[in-house]
């Protein structure tokens, strides 16, 4: 998949090395038959190593295709035509097939929303646990399954020898996830990539998801890319939150910027339409408008600006540019360009 | 992640008017409305084999159907003097009538062993099976639909009846039971044809009487148990709850939701039964348990075709070829159908 | 104001067949097991639990919708439990989770509000039809040109509306709402959300609100009800129930949600049950919730808890409720 389309490599970006995945105003459309369906419309994103970058955003806004592109498994017939993916100082855009296999399982790994139809059904735990190990190490088959009984103490599952011989539809839906989760870290990644990981969880089992994954990252230092569209979920466990609307990222910054001062008028409308369980009175809820975005046929300037309360008439034709609010907190809006506009007609005045 | 340029000249205030709601909506574009019908046909007209099959199926059609009614012979006039003629040739007693200056309409396919237009007989021929075919078809449609929704979605003790009694008539052979039926039905048809309004019988023969009767009995049984797997899936549908909760009776169920959604299953499965309708007819008829004489079909043509094989081979190869093709083109279309009602809509 | 009882159940039972079991011994999913409570004219009663725990099935077996297998239901007073329900169908209602599966595909989005028209000869004229169904659209936020289209060109937010619409064509008193959000974009949720109370506002409907989002619940419910592998452990009022809660896993339940708030989540003390939720074929015995309880003891294990009164109005079954802080 990752033939460069464009000359990417002259006009590529400095990459920053201190970060573990930069992702620069990547582009990436799905050449369908009905159409090209444009998931991604410039998006950009960095993640530091040990850091948890939350990914929030709702069907169609292109946070699983993010993820997916960093791993060069992009499902036909997307593509990549535009931008700059490093991970661990590898450019992504240039990596044959055979060298993203040696990364995936090894450097970054994924794990699913659905452990059910992730796990194959007719493989025990042990073989599928034992299989990543051994591709990508030079262990034997003993020492694989010394390592796989390790990995599941780890990740809290009793009895290890038992279920290493079981198959998935004899485990719950926590434990699968518990398995997913193993496999994922076989081979001790840099980069986790959790795609709605609780999504199909029951609350209490989405609880224990969480704090294990919370302990394993600082047991093992690895960074970790949470994609979901459960606000809750992202201010408990992210050190920073990337908001995604219809393939672009529309605001990005540390959790708690993102929540005590949230600048894009599709993060405030979320904050503002979630029920709190904690509120003392019955407020009425404040929705956003409107149905999510075609993504066929999507506006030509902002995405957001049919269902925003705020749309002005730029918004409609000219796709606005981000602005920095601090150093690590930016939004992509024309209400901040308004502000600082008409604060430098003054200025002139 | 670049700054914007302040001082870029290329807003101005006015950009930063509020928009109005007009011009949000009118970003907002319903796509043009698809129904399933539309979507099936689109993707029926891509397929090219499926198209040719049609246009064949039209011509046949029009050839069986609307042909005889300009064609200057009839299926059962006999031309003295013009037996066993091959294709385009004339008799003597014609060649002369020509020779005066008269018009005569060529022997296109020849004529038979009792000087009668082949032509003519292949197109009745074919007219006779196509309507046996669809008629047969039509009833094994109305019946077993009906048995296969109805077993499908009582469930439990009615359903275990009806399918064993759908596995009973599994096992009764067809063309023995056809047999047996025409000889029992022989003596009552005729008195019946005795009266008056029922001399129908007479022509269309006793035979084919009794082979509508056996399709009739016999062979919805294919179709039932289509129909019974696919309402069973169906029937756990949530909108068939939603309708139950709704107050609607198991009539109204079966026929606007279940049936309905059917439909695919339903066209393809008949379209798919009409050839093989059209052998059952076109061999029985080889074996002489057809249509009455002189009425043709091309099963009975091919049967009196084979006789003279040697000298006149075009008397079995027309109808053969027309029920080859005919039967091969209502099988690829049946087959374009299918894959054209996918169930699955794109969203 | 005076509350009068609408919809009442009494030791309701739903226990379906399982294949497995032997000819001796057959075996059930004890999916509804005694469950009583009862919905006052006008107000929400919300239903949580996590999968497997019978919500669902108790919603439906309410409406008949599957017969069963013992208890009585009463609505306005009168039972219902073996009537026929075709009568009840115009008072009683429910809207599915799954906008995509409860439409049905080939119908037109007019046709399946109409439905109910139909079935219950509600209007005299094929215009009076129309007019009706225009009305209801309309009720639920879609216009007169979304009536000719077909459920697969909608969104599931307005394939929602349509199902909304369908329930409240027969003008009913009473709707059962089945998880009638948890199907749906953060962002349009709340939109249903507040659709559902104005709706009630306007009508003076009474629901019963069946999610596993408590938040959500607790937002648009007078009183909540939480149920564990078939049977009741808590119910109260709204509040009540969120900051003074008395059984262990409704606590556990209330600490285990992620508020979106960070300060909060980072103060946040968690109960974090240890293991997984046990087959609803083979439950535990005794207190069904005895192996996943931080408080359990082996009392727990000998028999089932009552349900007691703990405060006015507040009811809880748990053998150790002074234990739990």
């Amino acid at each position: 998949m990752n033939k460069n389309e464009t000359a990417a490599a002259e006009t590529q970006t400095a990459h920053n090395p201190e970060y573990l995945v930069e992702i620069q105003h990547e582009r990436l459309s799905f050449f369908t038959p009905a159409g090209e369906v444009k998931a991604l419309n410039d998006v950009s994103l960095y993640v530091r190593e040990g850091e948890v970058l939350g990914i929030v955003g709702e069907s169609g806004s292109g946070k699983s295709v993010t993820a997916y592109s960093i791993m060069g498994l992009t499902a036909y017939p997307g593509r990549l035509i535009g931008g700059d993916l490093w991970f661990n100082n590898h450019y992504i855009n240039t990596m044959t097939e055979k060298q993203m296999r040696k990364i995936r399982g090894n450097e970054v790994s994924i794990i699913f929303q659905d452990p059910m139809t992730s796990l194959n059904p007719v493989y025990t735990i042990g073989d599928q646990i034992r299989e990543v190990i051994l591709l990508h190490t030079n262990k034997t088959k003993q020492q694989a399954n010394d390592r796989a009984r390790e990995l599941l103490s780890l990740v809290g599952i009793n009895e290890p020898d038992k279920r290493l011989k079981q198959y998935p539809h004899e485990l719950s839906g926590g434990m699968r996830q518990r398995v997913m989760i193993a496999i994922a870290l076989a081979c001790e990644p840099k980069l986790l990539i959790a795609d709605e990981p609780t999504t199909a969880l029951d609350v209490t089992i989405q609880a224990q998801i969480l704090e294990l994954m919370m302990d394993l990252k600082k047991k093992l230092g690895m960074a970790i890319i949470l994609i979901t569209h459960d606000l809750g979920v992202v201010a408990g466990t992210c050190d920073r939150i990337a908001v995604m609307y219809a393939g672009k990222v529309v605001e990005s910054g540390p959790t708690d910027d993102i929540f005590y001062h949230p600048a894009h008028e599709y993060t405030k409308g979320l904050l503002q339409s979630i029920p709190n369980l904690n509120e003392q009175e019955h407020k009425r809820l404040i929705p956003i408008e409107g149905s999510p975005v075609d993504m066929l046929n999507p506006p030509a300037g902002c995405p957001f600006a049919p269902r925003c309360r705020s749309c002005m008439k730029i918004c409609l034709n000219r796709p606005p540019e981000y602005t920095h609010l601090t150093d690590a907190h930016f939004s992509a809006c024309w209400l901040l360009d308004k502000a600082k506009f008409e604060a430098q007609g003054e200025e002139k005045n | 992640m670049t700054k914007k340029n302040p001082l870029s000249l290329q807003l101005n205030v006015d950009d930063f008017l509020p928009a109005t709601e007009d011009e949000r909506q009118s970003l907002v574009q319903l796509r043009p409305s698809v129904s399933f019908w539309k979507d099936a046909m689109r993707r029926l007209r891509k397929n090219k084999v499926a198209m040719v099959s049609l246009v064949i199926i039209l011509v046949v059609m029009i050839f069986a159907f609307v042909i005889p009614s300009f064609y200057p012979y009839q299926y059962e006039q006999q031309i003295k003097g013009a037996v066993y003629l091959s294709p385009m040739t004339y008799s003597v007693d014609e060649q002369a009538k020509i020779d005066a200056g008269e018009h005569v309409f060529p022997h296109i396919l020849g004529t038979d062993n009792l000087g009668r237009d082949y032509a003519i007989r292949v197109m009745m021929g074919s007219r006779i099976s196509l309507l046996v075919g669809i008629i047969a078809s039509a009833i094994i449609l109305v019946i077993g639909s009906i048995y296969g929704s109805v077993a499908g979605y009582f469930g439990g003790l009615t359903d275990l009846i009806m399918m064993r009694i759908v596995d009973i008539i599994y096992t009764v052979p067809d063309i023995l039971l056809i047999v047996l039926l025409s000889f029992a039905l022989r003596a009552p048809m005729d008195a019946l044809s005795a009266k008056p309004g029922f001399q129908w019988i007479q022509t269309v023969g006793v035979n084919l009487i009794s082979i509508f009767i056996v399709f009739a009995l016999l062979y919805w049984v294919g179709m039932a148990r289509i129909v019974r797997s696919q309402v069973l899936t169906l029937k756990q549908s949530e909108y068939v709850t939603a309708a139950r909760a709704l107050g609607a009776n198991s009539s109204r169920i079966i026929k606007h939701h279940l049936l309905t959604n059917c439909i695919g299953t339903l066209i393809v499965t008949t379209t798919l039964q009409i050839p093989s309708s059209i052998f059952t007819e076109s061999f029985l008829s080889f074996l002489g348990m057809g249509v009455a004489i002189p009425m043709p079909s091309l099963g009975s043509l091919a049967s009196d075709g084979l006789n003279g094989i040697n000298s006149y081979p075009y008397l079995l190869l027309a109808p053969a070829l027309l029920i080859s093709l005919i039967i091969l083109s209502f099988n690829l279309f049946g087959d374009g159908l299918r894959d054209a009602f996918d169930p699955k809509m794109k969203s | 104001m005076e509350q009068t009882k609408l919809v009442e159940v009494q030791h309701l039972q739903q226990f379906f067949p399982v294949s497995g079991g032997s000819l001796m011994e057959k075996k059930v999913v004890k999916a509804v097991d005694d469950v009583s409570f009862f919905i006052n004219k006008g107000e929400t009663l919300g239903l949580v639990g996590e999968s497997g725990c019978g919500k669902t099935t108790t919603g439906r077996t309410l409406l008949r919708l599957h017969e069963p297998t013992d208890g009585k239901i009463f609505y306005a007073g009168k039972d219902i439990t073996h009537v026929n329900m075709l009568p009840y169908r115009r008072k009683m209602q429910i809207v599915f989770q799954d906008p995509y599966a409860s439409l049905d595909p080939r119908m037109t989005v007019g046709d399946i509000v109409g439905e109910a028209i139909d079935i219950h000869h509600l209007a005299k004229s094929s215009k009076e039809r129309q007019d009706r169904i225009i009305e209801l659209l309309s009720l639920v936020g879609l216009n007169s040109e979304h009536a000719n289209r077909y459920p697969h060109e909608f969104s599931g937010g307005q394939r929602q509306r349509v199902g909304i619409a369908r329930a409240l064509a027969v003008n009913p008193e009473f709707i059962v709402c089945d998880e009638p959000i948890s199907a749906l974009d953060v962002s349009i949720q709340a939109q249903v959300v507040n659709m559902f109370e104005d709706l009630q506002e306007q009508m003076g409907l009474t629901y019963l609100f069946i999610a596993h989002n408590l938040s959500v619940v607790k937002h648009i419910s007078n009183r909540i009800g939480v149920m564990y592998l078939g049977k009741l452990v808590e119910l109260a009022d709204s509040y009540e129930l969120t900051f003074h809660s008395v059984h262990p896993y409704t606590r556990s339940l209330i600490s285990a949600i992620p508020i979106a708030d960070p300060k909060v989540n980072r103060a946040a003390h968690r109960i974090v049950l240890q293991g997984d939720v046990p087959s609803p074929v083979n439950p535990p015995s005794g207190c069904r919730f005895r192996t996943r309880c931080p408080y359990a003891d082996k009392c727990c294990a000998e028999s089932e808890p009552e349900w007691k009164e703990v405060s006015p109005g507040h009811f809880a079954a748990c053998h150790h409720l002074d234990r739990v802080k």
